[in-house]
């Protein structure tokens, strides 16, 4: 049972990761490399802003800035640079990967003794691991409220559109490449608050925790649809939080079955090549009923 | 006498820049588009009819010349201040509207052309009324599918959508490039047909390229033949509706 309720807790937590990705994966329509640079870049900027005596909820508004600004990089990378997404944000995580040591001084920072967002005392008067859902729970449904508010406003219509058909936005004047700048930066930003969250969650910040948050990222988005089908755009940011805490509940039956917390990154892996190849296995199968039917008919 | 609203004046576009295979596209080019000009403009491949459009939306640079908009000089504006004055149909369906987006999504984007997106509630609703009135003036149905996301429309439901979104906000100018030559010819007339209804009650200023020397004669009130990057011929009025199918005819042949 505890074990489900963290599975839980880590999901909803993990979720904000999936959210931010969200919104650059499918809204813009492009892969954004930076979150596995901004992931440790927020944790490393909470952690450190904690242990010089920064309140963990500044400290993780602070990794929410931290993670906007390796977003505008890539960002201006990409529009004004014209260097190809991928790339961008490829040569962005790298960049970050040497300032996460330089912000923290070494590889890994531990939060022993320090306050967090999780030793809040509301939340620390709750039974194990509840604490974590909670403040999952509290996050996921502002930044959810949030984003719906924000998609539906004019700019936000303006963004959806540049991710759809950037010529046809361009042709109404809607300034594009901002629009893959403020996206960027927020879905960045995000990355920033789950890497703050998931630190101060595990109690350190360590210098290779975003190895493998893309694949994290990835598989709650495709997960969720896989899981739920068809549904409204607001629907689909729900169903990402969702497909999240299934990802997290596939990952605690794997390491049930005897697996080791080390083979965690081929795993997802592998969970996440599966969901996406679904569609593929759908239409043999349905291939297949479509004959059998043929033969009886026949008959 | 007529003001115009918008001067080309001695444009030249070139490409291979400063390369051996340098070559100009427009030479020289020259024309006045005047309030209530509704220009057809015919030529052959490569007479650089689409350049033109795309000098005048702000999608190439030019190489010499000037751009007027009613005696303002607009040629470094970008293409997306443009979209103050101008709009555009492209020729490819898939071009002009969003695809996962509804109709009336769309339709509200086009509303707010060239303004500023800001941080306020869509108003969607509000809309709604305004722009299913809008789209059943196309006699396709659109306005049965106000809620569809626009990829599922029909190749004919999508370009008269593009276009009710190029006129939703009044332009000085629009600018229709070949805007039904991808539809069946049933599709296309009536495409056409819509068009050329609207512009007219409208009084709106426009500049449509097309192929088929029939429509060039029968739509819009001034007719241009380009041809090597200059303006070859330009019929207005009276002269326009005189010209025949052989006379337009000529200046095809080499």
């Amino acid at each position: 049972m505890n074990l489900i309720v963290s599975a839980i807790g880590q999901g909803l937590l993990w979720a904000i990761l999936g959210l931010g990705l969200f919104l650059t994966f499918r809204i813009l329509d492009f892969p954004d490399m930076t979150v596995e640079g901004t992931f440790p870049l927020g944790a490393a900027v909470a952690v450190t802003a904690i242990v010089h005596g920064m309140s963990p909820l500044m400290a993780t508004l602070l990794a929410f800035v931290a993670g906007m600004i390796a977003g505008l990089i890539t960002g201006l990378l990409y529009t004004k640079g014209k260097i190809p997404i991928l790339l961008a944000g490829i040569l962005t995580m790298t960049a970050a990967y040497s300032i996460n040591l330089r912000i923290m001084g070494k590889s890994n920072t531990s939060l022993l003794g320090q306050k967090t967002l999780l030793k809040a005392k509301f939340l620390a008067s709750l039974p194990t691991y509840f604490d974590s859902v909670l403040l999952g729970m509290i996050v996921i449904a502002v930044i959810t409220i949030i984003l719906i508010f924000f998609l539906q406003t004019d700019l936000g219509q303006a963004f959806i559109a540049t991710g759809d058909n950037e010529k046809m936005a361009k042709s109404l004047g809607i300034h594009t490449d901002n629009m893959k700048n403020m996206g960027l930066m927020v879905s960045n930003g995000m990355v920033g608050v789950c890497g703050a969250l998931i630190a101060q969650s595990n109690g350190y910040a360590d210098i290779n925790m975003g190895i493998g948050t893309i694949v994290i990222a990835l598989a709650s988005i495709i997960i969720g649809e896989v899981a739920f089908g068809e549904l409204t755009l607001n629907q689909r940011l729900v169903a990402v939080t969702l497909g999240s805490i299934i990802y997290r509940l596939i990952l605690l039956a794997v390491l049930q079955l005897g697996f080791s917390a080390n083979d965690l990154n081929v795993l997802s892996s592998i969970v996440l090549a599966l969901c996406m190849m679904l569609p593929q296995f759908k239409k043999a199968l349905h291939l297949d009923h479509v004959l059998s039917k043929g033969v009886k008919v026949d008959d | 006498m007529t003001k115009p609203i918008l001067v080309l004046k001695d444009i030249v576009t070139l490409v291979n820049k400063g390369t051996s295979s340098e070559t100009r596209i427009l030479k020289d080019l020259n024309l006045t588009i005047n309030d209530g000009d509704f220009i057809t403009i015919v030529g052959a491949n490569g007479a650089g009819k689409s350049t033109l459009f795309n000098v005048i939306g702000g999608n190439l640079p030019i190489d010499a010349g000037k751009l007027l908009l009613h005696e303002t000089d607009i040629t470094n504006e970008s293409e997306e201040e443009r979209t103050k004055f101008l709009s555009r149909v492209f020729q490819d369906p898939k071009l002009g509207t969003a695809p996962r987006m509804t109709v009336a999504e769309n339709l509200l984007l086009a509303l707010n052309r060239g303004a500023k997106r800001r941080l306020k509630p869509r108003q969607l609703k509000q809309h709604m009324n305004e722009f299913t009135k809008l789209a059943a003036t196309m006699n396709n149905g659109l306005e049965n599918r106000m809620d569809t996301a626009t990829g599922d429309l029909s190749g004919g439901q999508r370009q008269a959508l593009s276009f009710l979104m190029a006129t939703l906000k009044r332009p000085d100018v629009i600018l229709l490039d070949e805007h039904t030559a991808a539809l069946d010819p049933r599709t296309s007339q009536e495409l056409l047909h819509a068009t050329n209804q609207r512009i007219n009650e409208d009084n709106l200023t426009a500049l449509m390229i097309t192929h088929h020397l029939e429509d060039a004669l029968k739509y819009g009130n001034r007719l241009v033949v380009l041809d090597d990057g200059q303006i070859k011929a330009d019929f207005k009025g009276p002269d326009k509706q005189k010209l025949t199918m052989e006379q337009l005819y000529q200046y095809f042949e080499v």
